[in-house]
């Protein structure tokens, strides 16, 4: 038999069982589009993380106090593993290491902001002028922190837009005067609307110089010390140089993690892609419930046209083309269904993408492909048993239309 | 050339051997006309499956046109199907949702045959058994009368050797029955081998010689009187 007559025959079977072929349709639609829109959701997550973390800009270096591998145990316990607190002279030791362009230690705490009556519990970070850079802002109104020591105590300080309009509404904000905690800080500036951070929203907060902050939180602390290194191949020299520095700080002890930024980056590259696996093995599942419902409908197919197995037998088809037959019949649904399936799950990928503008949706190329031959490969293997099935029915049995 | 030889054909139903076929020996030459009676379980649906390689009797040897038949794989059982015999049952038996023209063509696209060529025989086939405007009506649409004479031109689409017709008039009214008989007659007189298996005095009256069965053994095999052989 010619494989285009195959193909008309099959199809034709297909057309006029209407109603089953589009419940089968259906089924390997759903399983096909699933697939395509959970992956999706899986990608657009994890690119949007990444794609936050690269916004940082992939030549960042965390220092955080501690040592991250020494968990689970009760800190206290082991004397002399309790780690020293990073200090500003820490910081400006770092700044001295040659490759280190900027550094920005940071202190983090929440103070009552208030101003004209109106007061506001607020996330104060103390920082200096690197800040800027290192977390690429940019400004609204006024102008950053200016440059200086670490050490310069000045009562200014620059507010996120959301503070800005909480407590000065419509009035002007910059030259404005504001009380943290028990001092008086003048607005120089409001942040617009760019800049990243994970986790918090910059807009809500109050950014003031680093000693400033460490009077109003009475600390000699550092939350942690942003490094930009000034070449993205320097990361692993400058890390150790870190190290080396902070060790000889800290009396020998390496007391304190450095993250950069790529292995925060990798973390959640393995993170995200584990979960887009996770959602693709489920979403597979539908695919093969699907098949097995495609060779339910086509054993109960042959059943109903076991008199038409027989006439083909009669007019001398082989069993292979009878088996021929009924697999393409299935191989031609699956690969419809899928067909359809990638329509609708583009289509529903596309109205995910006007929902949440934020999230790049976009089903990854091999989830598309495994989509495809998962559905494929379903239709070959279930539809083979019914297939095999109707080839070896006994031609006087299935002609007096018995079974 | 049909030649059956000691042809056995047994089933089990239950703990009972039913002997469709009993030893049963039936030569039927070159452009015979064959009728097949006898009352139900006879064995005359049961031999013309075996003649038409449907069924493997269970012992027996079954000649064809000379080639032996016993030994083949289900494979070659249905070329020489495809090649040499041609069915008609009283069902029709067409594929509801193909038209005349398409259940004509069937065996040709079983058979692997070009396009063209299968388009050609198929016309001109329908055209020997005036169904032309008939050809891309579907078998719903179509008479018994009609439908029937479909089922002919599908089985001489292939120029077999021998037409076995298994109560070919079964479903159809005298006229539309007579018009198939007639159709099927005429092809005889063109050489062609025709065996009918029929309950019907009248169309067993019709053949040149009559083949009675009892209990799958052959009790009578006579020319039909009257009638030239």
């Amino acid at each position: 038999m010619r494989a285009g007559d195959l193909l008309h025959l099959a199809s034709e079977s297909l057309l006029r069982a209407r109603l089953r072929s589009t419940m089968m349709l259906v089924a390997m639609a759903i399983g096909v589009a699933a697939v395509v829109v959970l992956t999706s959701l899986g990608e657009g997550a994890r690119r949007y993380v990444t794609g936050e973390f690269q916004a940082l800009g992939t030549d960042l270096l965390i220092v955080l106090p501690g040592r991250s591998e020494t968990t689970g145990v009760q800190p206290g316990l082991f004397a002399g593993e309790t780690p020293r607190d990073l200090t500003l002279g820490d910081a400006r030791a770092l700044l001295r290491i040659p490759g280190i362009e900027r550094i920005a230690p940071l202190v983090v705490g929440s103070a009552p902001v208030s101003t004209a009556g109106l007061t506001r519990e607020v996330p104060v970070v103390g920082t200096n002028s690197d800040f800027y850079y290192v977390r690429k802002l940019s400004m609204g109104q006024g102008r950053f922190l200016p440059q200086g020591e670490l050490e310069r105590d000045m009562a200014v300080c620059v507010i996120g837009s959301k503070v800005a309009a909480e407590l000065f509404a419509q009035r002007p904000a910059v030259g404005a005067s504001v009380r943290i905690g028990d001092r008086r800080f003048r607005v120089i500036g409001v942040l617009g609307d760019s800049g990243r951070a994970v986790g918090f929203d910059l807009q809500e907060l109050v950014i003031i110089p680093v000693s400033s902050a460490q009077q109003i939180f009475n600390t000699e602390s550092l939350f942690r010390i942003l490094i930009q290194a000034g070449d993205h191949d320097a990361i692993p020299r400058t890390r150790a140089s870190v190290l080396a520095t902070i060790r000889a700080r800290h009396q020998g002890e390496e007391d304190v993690t450095v993250i950069t930024q790529d292995a925060v980056l990798a973390t959640f590259n393995r993170i995200f892609t584990a979960l887009t696996l996770t959602l693709a093995g489920i979403a597979s599942i539908s695919l093969a419930v699907a098949g097995i419902l495609i060779m339910n409908v086509m054993l109960v197919a042959v059943s109903q046209r076991t008199a038409e197995v027989g006439l083909l037998k009669a007019l001398g088809a082989r069993g292979r083309q009878i088996t021929a037959l009924f697999l393409a019949e299935a191989i031609l649904l699956s690969v419809a269904g899928a067909f359809a399936g990638l329509v609708v799950g583009h289509l529903a990928n596309v109205v995910i993408g006007r929902v949440y503008p934020a999230l790049p949706v976009g089903a990854p190329m091999w989830a598309v492909v495994l989509a495809i031959v998962i559905a494929v490969a379903s239709g070959v293997v279930f539809g083979l048993l019914p297939a095999r099935r109707a080839a070896r029915l006994d031609p006087v049995v299935a002609l007096a239309g018995r079974r | 050339m049909i030649e059956l030889r000691g042809i056995c054909r047994h089933f089990q139903v239950g703990d009972q051997l039913v002997r469709a076929l009993d030893q049963l020996s039936l030569t039927i030459g070159d452009g015979e006309y064959v009728s097949i009676m006898g009352p139900s379980g006879s064995g005359k649906s049961t031999l013309l499956n075996v003649i038409g390689l449907l069924d493997r009797p269970s012992a027996g040897r079954y000649v064809l046109d000379g080639r032996e038949t016993t030994g083949l794989d289900d494979d070659a059982l249905a070329d020489v199907r495809a090649r040499h015999i041609g069915f008609i049952f009283q069902s029709f038996h067409l594929v509801p949702r193909l038209t005349a023209f398409e259940n004509v063509e069937l065996p040709m696209v079983l058979a692997g045959q070009a396009p063209a060529a299968r388009r050609a025989r198929a016309g001109e086939v329908l055209a020997a058994l005036s169904l032309t405007d008939r050809a891309h009506h579907r078998p719903d649409q179509l008479s018994g009368g009609q439908r029937q004479r479909v089922a002919i031109a599908r089985a001489m689409v292939m120029r077999p050797t021998v037409l076995l017709a298994d109560e070919p008039t079964g479903n159809l009214d005298h006229v539309s029955g007579a018009e198939v008989l007639a159709a099927l007659e005429s092809l005889n007189a063109g050489g062609i081998t025709l065996l009918v298996v029929t309950h019907d005095d009248e169309v067993a009256a019709r053949s040149r010689r009559q083949v009675r069965m009892r209990d799958g053994r052959v009790v009578h095999d006579a020319p039909t009187p009257g009638m030239a052989t």
